[in-house]
């Protein structure tokens, strides 16, 4: 596949688990560049993990995560912080800083990587939020922005730096049809216009495909099956099929693991 | 049997961890790359969240609490016949103790509680993490300047304290119950020593503030990041901090002014 | 604007602290800048000196001239040698002056109390005042006055 000439993230034989829960075992997956690729999963697969992961806040068991070359779990917390000032990372909450102004927001990552003068700061910040449709918003205070609002600010705010990658962590989550159709423009657009490196962790299914150039699909700890969207449509596992049209029950069980439902009731108290 | 000796074990590791923790939070926040420049404008405004806003609480409570110590030194010392001595009690209590342990125990219950559910909710909201992301340590953005506000505020707060306290004693003792003015402060300035006891109270004001944000910031930083997790480290702060600060109060005592 | 109001707030909060160490530096403790420069030094032999302390006051007429500095024994004749630093504008005090060490009130402090002489010649640094009258101490005051009346 061409598109794999050229891979900004290679992750290898990643493990990583929490108490005795293994989350991943021996993940590979490969990010092609300038691409958007979605990685997708029933909740709980710890896809947010896996951003956490990318962006060395969390360090795994064993196995490697190259970004351009760099092994992140191993670099120093200093060349850490340096590669972090080159990804964008869009929160579920949007995480804006709760004491500063939209404008001051969206200048932060200027002011503490750059010594760009102050109308340079301006002119940039109101760029990015011209971008994200928010330019007469700047004055607010994130308490008053409404949930959609804050999440483009916040998308503002991570591709204030140009990064070379952007991670979005459940963009679509809890957002009105309206806002969410904003946010996969928006998310679109940027990427080709700024031809950043975009991953979008999901479980919107038909958003998340509609821009998708790659696709991962993780259950279990590893990937289940991978692809272009097409070529996912065209699976025939059990599993891949109840998770791209929604079912109810399948493989990926509808009910928590739990003692028998009758002998439970039986059994009384 | 075994399982007790378990669970024991279990809770001495965790608190042994939360030690860990706490000291690894305090060399971030105090050695890491300290950058003077960028963290003054925010130790500013810290300055003026812990500092500034407890002014009013300070104010009102070291006036009252000197004037109930003239009050009561007065009725004690009358029957004595040195009611005179009344200054030098204010005084001594107030620059040695009161100051000190109470304005530190406000400070816990109106700075420290800010500070750890401010920092928790932080740690809820995800601005923590997403510090972290845009290549911003958490450590000299956050805790740094919070930490050290509340180590410069607290000996300010208890000096102010101090003298509100005093002048609430001679408002007292020498306005309300007549003791002659020049008796007052002559027997407490003859009594007090600047160097034995009011640097010595100064530096106790210096070690609680440490403890104080120290405690709190750290409850703050390590709290689990629910409405519950925060509401919890909120009451552990102020329970916590206020426990540090009299007991670590006894053990300054003990080497100021107990000749050990 | 706000932050300009928060940096004044703070900038006075900074003042007020050290304003009040200030105050309590020279209201409460009484501590005074010019230390031992505008004094000089005066010694006393007393044969007890009671509850007298470092920094006790020494007056003249129950006005403050100067204060204790240091109080230690005399080893040869095991008596109490008492400091004094005197203000140096106190150049009235004649060489035959004496000192007595009072109370002030029942339980008060104790401090010396100077009785200037006669002599012409002044007290000068480094002098010592011959002339002294130890403090007087309750328990012997009691213990004195029980055995008068039972030798009566």
């Amino acid at each position: 596949m061409d598109m794999f000439e050229d891979v900004i993230i290679n992750i290898r034989k990643l493990s990583f688990s929490r108490g005795d829960r293994a989350i991943f075992r021996d993940l590979d997956i490969r990010i092609p560049r300038g691409k958007v690729t979605a990685i997708m999963g029933p909740s709980g697969t710890g896809k947010t993990t896996l951003l956490k992961l990318i962006g060395g806040q969390l360090l795994p068991d064993s196995g490697r995560i190259e970004l351009d070359g760099a092994n992140i779990p191993t670099l120093s917390r200093k060349d850490l912080f340096e590669v972090r000032a080159r990804l964008g990372m869009l929160f579920q909450s949007g995480a804006l800083f709760t004491d500063m102004s939209v404008f001051e927001n969206v200048a932060f990552p200027l002011r503490v990587h750059t010594d760009l003068p102050e109308e340079m700061i301006r002119d940039i910040v109101l760029m990015k939020l011209q971008a994200v449709g928010l330019r007469g918003a700047r004055a607010l205070m994130p308490s008053e922005l409404s949930g959609g609002m804050a999440r483009r600010v916040a998308l503002a705010r991570a591709i204030a730096l140009d990064p070379h990658l952007v991670m979005y962590d459940e963009p679509f989550t809890g957002q009105d049809p309206i806002a969410m159709g904003v946010l996969v423009n928006l998310i679109r657009r940027l990427n080709q216009a700024l031809g950043h490196t975009s991953i979008i962790v999901s479980h919107d299914i038909k958003e998340t495909l509609g821009i998708a150039d790659y696709v991962y699909l993780v259950s279990d700890g590893s990937v289940i099956a991978h692809g272009t969207p097409d070529d996912l449509a065209q699976v025939e596992s059990e599993q891949v099929r109840q998770f791209m049209q929604g079912l109810p029950d399948g493989p990926v069980p509808f009910h928590y693991p739990a003692d028998d439902y009758r002998a439970e009731l039986m059994k009384g108290s | 049997m075994l399982d007790q000796i378990q669970a024991l074990g279990r809770y001495g590791l965790t608190r042994l961890g939360a030690i860990g923790r706490s000291g690894q939070l305090l060399m971030h926040a105090l050695v890491a790359r300290p950058q003077p420049v960028k963290m003054f404008p925010l130790l500013i405004k810290q300055i003026y969240f812990v500092g500034v806003l407890s002014l009013i609480i300070i104010l009102v409570s070291g006036l009252f609490i000197g004037m109930v110590l003239g009050l009561q030194g007065y009725t004690i010392l009358v029957d004595y016949g040195s009611e005179q001595a009344v200054g030098q009690m204010v005084a001594l209590s107030l620059v040695r103790e009161l100051a000190p342990v109470v304005a530190a125990l406000l400070f816990a219950g109106r700075a420290g509680s800010a500070l750890t559910a401010e920092i928790g909710l932080m740690k809820a909201t995800e601005q923590l993490s997403s510090l972290e992301m845009i290549g911003v340590d958490p450590y000299r953005q956050i805790i740094a300047p919070r930490f050290w506000a509340g180590f410069i505020c607290l000996p300010i707060l208890a000096a102010i304290f101090a003298i509100v306290g005093v002048w609430g004693g001679s408002l007292i003792s020498v306005d309300w119950l007549g003791i002659y003015e020049g008796s007052f402060w002559a027997n407490m300035q003859h009594s007090v020593d600047f160097y034995d006891d009011i640097l010595n109270g100064l530096i106790k004001a210096v070690a609680f503030g440490f403890v104080v944000t120290w405690v709190a910031v750290f409850q703050g930083y390590d709290c689990v990041p629910t409405s519950e997790g925060i509401s919890q480290a909120t009451t552990r702060t102020v329970v916590y901090a206020s426990l540090w600060v009299l007991g670590l109060d006894f053990i300054l005592t003990a080497l100021m002014f107990g000749d050990l | 604007m706000r932050t300009k109001v928060m940096e004044i707030s703070v900038g006075g909060f900074m003042l007020a602290g050290i304003l009040a160490l200030i105050l309590l530096a020279l209201n409460v403790s009484g501590l005074t800048v010019s230390d031992s420069a505008g004094s000089y030094r005066v010694t006393a032999r007393f044969e007890n000196i009671g509850g007298l302390a470092p920094r006790a006051k020494v007056t003249l007429s129950g006005v403050q001239i100067g204060q204790v500095r240091s109080i230690h024994i005399d080893e040869r004749m095991l008596m109490a040698v008492v400091e004094m630093d005197i203000n140096a504008s106190a150049d009235y005090l004649s060489r035959d002056s004496s000192a007595q060490i009072l109370t002030a009130g029942l339980l008060g402090e104790q401090y010396i109390g100077i009785i200037p002489g006669a002599d012409d010649e002044m007290l000068k640094d480094g002098d010592m005042i011959e002339n002294t009258q130890s403090a007087l101490v309750l328990e012997n005051l009691v213990s004195k006055f029980l055995f008068n009346k039972v030798s009566e």
